[in-house]
């Protein structure tokens, strides 16, 4: 039993947070979506297109995607920091990962709202 | 001292190749690889469903892709790659709430984990692809 007292900045607390509030946010939605696949049965380009039309349904999409981004983020730094040692791979890694991301985010918006 | 010798004479083996690892184990890196392929494929996963969503034209590109018998395959790992990440995730927030931690129980929760998530991928594969 380790008699440890944390005290500080408690660094690393809003990522564990975050991993774990985006993890529920795409949970939720994963069981909406498969309701919904389920219930609808789109076989057209018209339904699939209509499931995503509705205002609340890009909502909460767009939501899915921006969960999945941050967690995504926050699973895949911590594999960089677990096997990339040499801190200027690690580094790079690191950008490369969030740049990328950042731009799914974006192209996440574009197929969401321009459909 | 006495405890740094100690340490020292403790077995250790960092084999990969003659690790057994126990099945909550063998969940864990699953769920670690799981999360990385799903990250790595984002950019196919965000294009397929561009098509899907753009014209009929694409729409019909997006068909055709997916009707692959070798995509299909890919895409049915794919969903049990998520069925797994997202069942064993569920088991990792309970342990986070002090629920199942005990080592009779974090086996039989991963055992359930392994089944449920496969059982999933066979119905949504056979709904969706098939």
């Amino acid at each position: 039993m380790v008699n440890r007292i944390v005290v500080g900045a408690h660094y690393g607390l809003k990522d564990w947070i975050i991993q774990r509030a985006t993890a529920i946010i795409m949970a939720i939605y994963t069981v909406i979506f498969l309701a919904v696949v389920g219930a609808v049965s789109p076989n057209s380009f018209e339904a699939w297109r209509g499931i995503f039309a509705g205002g609340f349904m890009k909502f909460i999409t767009f939501l899915f995607f921006v969960s999945l981004f941050y967690h995504a983020w926050i699973g895949v730094r911590d594999i960089w920091m677990d096997y990339a040692k040499p801190d200027g791979l690690r580094l790079v890694l690191m950008i490369a990962t969030a740049a990328v991301l950042v731009g799914y985010a974006g192209w996440a918006v574009q197929i969401l709202w321009r459909m | 001292m006495a405890e740094m010798a100690i340490k020292k004479k403790r077995p250790k083996n960092l084999d990969i190749m003659t690790i057994r690892l126990p099945l909550p184990g063998i969940l864990s890196i699953l769920h670690r690889i799981s999360g990385a392929v799903i990250f790595l494929l984002l950019p196919v996963l965000l294009w397929l469903f561009q098509s899907s969503l753009t014209s009929p034209e694409t729409f019909a590109t997006f068909k055709s892709v997916v009707g692959n018998p070798l995509v299909k395959i890919v895409l049915l790992g794919l969903i049990w790659l998520y069925m797994h990440h997202f069942c064993a995730g569920i088991r990792y927030l309970l342990l986070d709430l002090h629920k199942g931690v005990d080592l009779a129980s974090a086996r039989l929760s991963s055992k359930i984990v392994f089944v449920v998530s496969i059982a999933l991928t066979l119905i949504i594969g056979a709904k969706v692809l098939w």
